[in-house]
């Protein structure tokens, strides 16, 4: 018995949905009596690799082949199975992100495991293995047993407050044959923004709505947002229009994110915006309609015109 | 071109869940169920691509009778036939297993789903079943385009998205902007109701996972409204008040 936790890295480094995912995993073992393993895959560094054991895993393993650099879900959930048979694993944990949901879907597949999406708080063992995870966008949430021998569980983001340790963790290096099948999908062309704090893992998010009335008028977010050090985000319609890229739409169509702080300049703040963003910790809301229905679901909430507020905000933060 | 669509039947997009039972289950009275919206997606791209290069749309669906009424709004939409398996869907691997046996028997060279169901919102359903069937699973899809037994697949991934090409038979989870949804027409409507809807009943067994009971979220306290005027005061309660800056 012993519980396996699948890294992702971005850039190199390790992300921050991963080390809650890793923190997750290794106070599931402290309650089991076992060990946490992270696996790493693709190259990476001794340095960033370690940091895992800051974060409870007790060892690393890392399969560097360049081949799995580029997040190939297929090869990657082989070489997570194979692991996972390596260490005799049965609880297997990763974070909810779009390469985490393939990988656990396609793990699942291999071992005929239970599987939980969008975990929310450590299981309870006391009668089984009992897990509460986060349904209908955030709406509700269901308390679900996993009754498998195996146990794979995908984590929210930040709804785990990893706790960082001075403790190392040793890596072993991780060979897995890589099976030509896997890589039956040819990447021809990738595009991705680059040194950008990526949306689905920003602890603080500027988010603009078809009140900002067109996409010339973006800076104005965008000026927020790199004060707080945030990442930006938009309503369906402004991606629709093309004013912002598909990839920053939240909502139940689009992302769904859950930052410390999610501050919606106008956006009306229809039920199906919220769906993405619900659980946000703190919710600010710029309108200049009194009557928006996202103030009722605002911790703040500022009645005036965002070309008036945004700027002033903005000066605010950089005189902190 | 042979293409299976999969398609939940789930709440609609403004419902305001409830619960009864002791919390045990979600309360269906009053509720208006919809085909996902996802699942939508990959409807119409369907139709769309039997349009353009011929073939069949077939609907599947794992759920109750109930479902019908999304099912044959799907009919109405412009797929062929229908099959519902009958069986409540208790996970995602139950719903995979179903899927991937009724694939077995058919041959499909495209298999669509949308990217997550909007009620369990596990985003694995596809995977699942590319893995049981032995095929590649792709997800999130905005953009599909078939030559000969080839796909263009452009995917969204975090920050950016990627172009891929890969041969059918293909399983993938779709989202915009890879169709326009379609509205059903009177005359859809009307064939709809003679075109094939086939019940078969499930297989396999396994219960994986088993769902206790249900909870709703704490509502927000009340929002804390600032004067325009003093706008920049928001700003000093993020930090010393919410403590998020
Ligand atoms: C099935 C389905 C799925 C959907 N999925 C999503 C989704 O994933 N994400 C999503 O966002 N929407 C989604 N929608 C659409 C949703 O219903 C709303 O139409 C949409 O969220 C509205 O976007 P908005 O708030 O930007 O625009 P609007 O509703 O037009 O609101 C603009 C707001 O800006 C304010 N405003 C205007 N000028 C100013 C100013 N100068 N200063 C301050 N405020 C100003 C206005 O008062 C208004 O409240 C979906 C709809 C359906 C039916
Ligand atoms: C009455 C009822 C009770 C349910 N009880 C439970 C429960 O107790 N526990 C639970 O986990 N889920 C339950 N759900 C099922 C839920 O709707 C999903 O079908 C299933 O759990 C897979 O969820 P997912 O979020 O992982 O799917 P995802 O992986 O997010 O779905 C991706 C895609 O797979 C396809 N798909 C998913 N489900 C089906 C389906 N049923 N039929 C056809 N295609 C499908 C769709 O194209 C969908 O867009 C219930 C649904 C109903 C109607």
């Amino acid at each position: 018995m012993s519980v396996l936790i699948f890294a992702e890295l971005d850039e190199g480094a390790l992300k921050k949905s991963s080390l809650e995912a890793i923190y997750y995993g290794s106070k599931v073992a402290e309650q089991t009596g076992t060990s946490a393993t992270a696996i790493v895959l693709g190259e990476a560094s001794t340095d960033e690799l370690t940091k895992a054991g800051r974060f409870g895993a007790a060892k690393v393993l890392h399969a560097s082949d360049a081949k799995l650099n580029d997040g190939n879900a297929m090869a990657y959930a082989s070489v997570v199975a194979a692991a996972v048979s390596q260490e005799g694993a049965d609880v297997i944990v990763l974070a909810k992100s779009s390469l985490g949901d393939a990988v656990a879907a396609r793990l699942a597949g291999k071992l005929k495991a239970g599987l939980a999406a969008n975990v929310i708080e450590l299981p309870d063992l006391s009668s089984g293995f009992r897990v509460k995870r986060s349904i209908f966008t955030g709406k509700a949430f269901a308390f679900t047993e996993l009754t498998a021998g195996t146990k794979i569980l995908t984590i929210k983001k930040n709804t785990i407050t990893p706790e960082e340790t001075e403790a190392t963790a040793p890596v072993e290096a991780f060979t897995a044959g890589l099976n030509d099948v896997d890589f039956a999908v040819k990447v021809t062309h990738t595009e991705k923004a680059t040194g950008d704090i990526l949306l689905p893992e920003a602890d603080v998010v500027v988010s603009g709505g078809r009140g900002l009335k067109g996409p010339e008028n973006w800076g104005i977010v965008e000026d927020l947002a790199k004060a707080l050090h945030a990442a930006t985000a938009c309503s369906k319609p402004v991606s629709d229009l093309d004013w912002r890229p598909h990839h920053e739409h939240v909502g139940q169509t689009g992302i769904k994110i859950s930052p410390n702080l999610y501050i919606a300049c106008g956006i009306s703040g229809a039920i199906q915006h919220l769906a993405g963003v619900n659980s946000s910790k703190v919710i600010v809301v710029i309108n200049k309609d009194p009557e928006a229905p996202f103030f009722k679901s605002a911790d703040y909430g500022i009645v005036g015109d965002l070309f008036d507020v945004l700027p002033r905000l903005t000066k605010a933060v950089q005189a902190l | 071109m042979k293409i299976l669509v999969c398609v939940t039947s789930v709440p609609d997009t403004i419902t305001k869940i409830t619960l009864t039972d002791n919390n045990t289950k979600l309360n269906k009275a009053g509720v208006q169920f919809i085909t996902g919206p996802y699942d939508d997606y990959a409807l119409s791209r369907a139709v769309d691509l039997k349009e353009q290069l011929g073939g069949t749309v077939t609907v599947l669906n794992v759920g109750g009778a109930d479902a019908e009424p999304v099912i044959r709004k799907c009919l109405a939409v412009g797929a062929d036939d229908a099959i519902r398996v009958n069986a409540e869907p208790t996970d995602a691997y139950f719903v995979a297993e179903q899927i991937a046996a009724i694939a077995k028997e058919n041959n499909y060279d495209l298999i669509l789903m949308g990217r997550e169901s909007i009620d369990y919102n596990g985003g694995q359903v596809h995977g699942i079943v590319g893995e049981l069937l032995g095929l590649p699973s792709i997800s999130p899809v905005m953009k599909l385009n078939i030559e000969g037994t080839t796909a263009q697949i452009t995917r969204e991934i975090e920050g950016g998205h990627e172009d891929l090409e890969a041969s059918l038979p293909l399983v993938l989870g779709c989202q915009e902007p890879i169709a326009e949804w379609k509205i059903p027409n009177m005359r859809g409507i009307m064939s709809a109701r003679t075109k094939p809807l086939k019940v078969v009943e499930p297989t396999g067994n396994d219960t994986l996972t088993q769902v206790s009971s249900y909870e709703l979220p704490p509502a927000r306290g009340a929002c804390k409204m600032i004067p325009a005027e003093e706008a920049e005061t928001l700003i000093k309660l993020l930090r010393t008040e919410a403590k998020v800056i």
